[in-house]
């Protein structure tokens, strides 16, 4: 096996517990002010980006997560070349 | 804006057991739409008002999870060459408008006719729509399973064919998917479509991936795959409008997206193992059986308009129940059929795997 193999080969424990701190945290800050949160997203008007925002945020750190969580646990895509058309 | 703060008075109170809940059916539901591109948002906004949420937070919070799943999905299935965003950004930007429209007719019909009209329209739009398109789906399916020729390249269908040699100067635009150059006007009704189907039954993908696949000529793979951008630019779209008037519940629709974006990693990945008609086979399924849960619910909506003789109280009751539960099996089932097909793709190829280690070593 090369040694680029083996970097590939590399699980991503790093990034995961990283990435799933952020994602802990942002689930519990999300948990933990829910009056606060839905007096103000409730508001509309200009608010409504922040739904949009929160989406994005949330989706970054937690997607990252849950996409190394399948890779360390083995769960991964085909490794043969897929021809579409 | 006073409506709007008692809109937020609405949202309901979150204990361990709806967030359990929550998060489950998310997770189910981006399993289904990382491999078929849509269809496991239809049974949230249900999900949600069985736990007490008003009608239009149900719809708007499940629109503010459906965007960043499907963010998601697409660069997933993107790094597997999947998805034509060109196909997908033109089909968005008409679907948008199709939202928009779609929801403009639901407001008319809930104002002339109340919620049990709305209700009724709601129902048999699914009905019409599912029936048409699901059988047809799932034949299409039935006849490549037939032939034993299941991997073999998809045919294209005489209408893409059509579409495709139809040459409107100005308007040709090079897709990927297709490898062809049709009109960009030929996206504008099918994205229009997509929108208005997403606006009344939530899931646009059913009419979207269909057209895609026999209309433009797209193979299923990349049509599910591109349905992701599709759903992308109509969320966004969609959960600004809602959150123009203070709808969203953030707490749902992060918790949803929470179990969702484990889903969708997941069922993304499942279409790389699997042959392409399986796409077919899993949205024709759903699409069918979701058909019977809304037949259901038509006599319900129908009493309450006056229509046919009224049903008790408990009848109305057991249809309500039946019509869930057949709901969230037809999901289930989704799912099942999509982890098996997973399962077993991952084990053909890890059988050849060893095969071919033992054949290089002897």
């Amino acid at each position: 096996m090369t040694a680029i193999e083996q970097k590939k080969r590399t699980k991503p424990v790093t990034p995961l517990i990283l990435t799933g701190i952020v994602s802990v945290g942002l689930y519990i800050a999300l948990l933990s002010n829910q009056n606060f949160l839905n007096n103000t997203f409730g508001k509309g008007g200009t608010f409504a980006f922040l739904p949009i925002i929160t989406a994005f945020i949330f989706s970054f750190f937690h997607g990252t997560f849950t996409g190394h969580f399948w890779t360390m646990l083995g769960v991964e895509a085909s490794k043969k070349k897929k021809e579409v058309k | 804006m006073h409506d709007v703060v008692a809109q937020a008075s609405n949202f309901i109170h979150l204990d361990v057991v709806n967030v359990t809940y929550l998060f489950l059916v998310g997770f189910v539901g981006g399993l289904v739409s990382g491999f078929i591109g849509s269809g496991g948002a239809f049974v949230l906004t249900p999900a949600m008002m069985s736990l007490g949420v008003p009608g239009l937070v149900a719809v708007a919070s499940n629109m503010c999870h459906k965007f960043p799943k499907a963010l998601i999905g697409a660069i997933k299935r993107a790094k597997y060459g999947q998805v034509d965003v060109k196909l997908g950004i033109a089909l968005g930007i008409s679907a948008e408008a199709g939202v928009l429209y779609g929801a403009h007719i639901q407001e008319s019909i809930k104002k002339a006719f109340g919620d049990a009209g709305s209700n009724l329209y709601v129902s048999i739009s699914f009905v019409v729509v599912l029936g048409v398109v699901g059988i047809f789906v799932l034949r299409d399916a039935w006849k490549t399973y037939k032939s034993g020729n299941m991997h073999a390249e998809e045919k294209i269908t005489k209408i893409a064919k059509w579409v495709q040699s139809v040459n409107i100067p100005g308007t040709m635009v090079y897709f990927k998917s297709l490898d062809a150059r049709i009109s960009i006007l030929f996206t504008i009704p099918l994205g229009f479509a997509t929108g208005i189907l997403a606006a009344t039954i939530a899931v646009g993908g059913f009419v979207g991936v269909p057209s895609m696949i026999y209309v433009l000529g797209a193979p299923s793979l990349m049509a599910s795959a591109t349905e992701l951008v599709i759903a992308f630019v109509m969320g966004v779209g969609g959960t600004f409008k809602y959150a123009l008037h203070g709808m969203v519940d953030i707490r749902l629709a992060m918790i949803i997206l929470g179990g969702s974006l484990f889903g969708i990693q997941l069922g993304a990945m499942g279409t790389t193992y699997v042959k392409p008609f399986m796409i077919k086979v899993v949205m024709g399924v759903i699409m069918v059986i979701v058909l019977f849960s809304r037949a259901l619910m038509v006599p319900v909506y129908l009493s309450q308009l006056g229509l046919i003789t009224t049903l008790t109280e408990e009848t109305t009751k057991i249809l309500k129940s039946t019509s869930f539960a057949i709901m969230i099996f037809a999901l289930a089932l989704g799912a099942f059929i999509v982890l098996r097909a997973m399962w077993q793709g991952r084990r053909a190829e890890q059988r050849e795997l060893l095969e071919k280690l033992v054949h290089s070593k002897a």
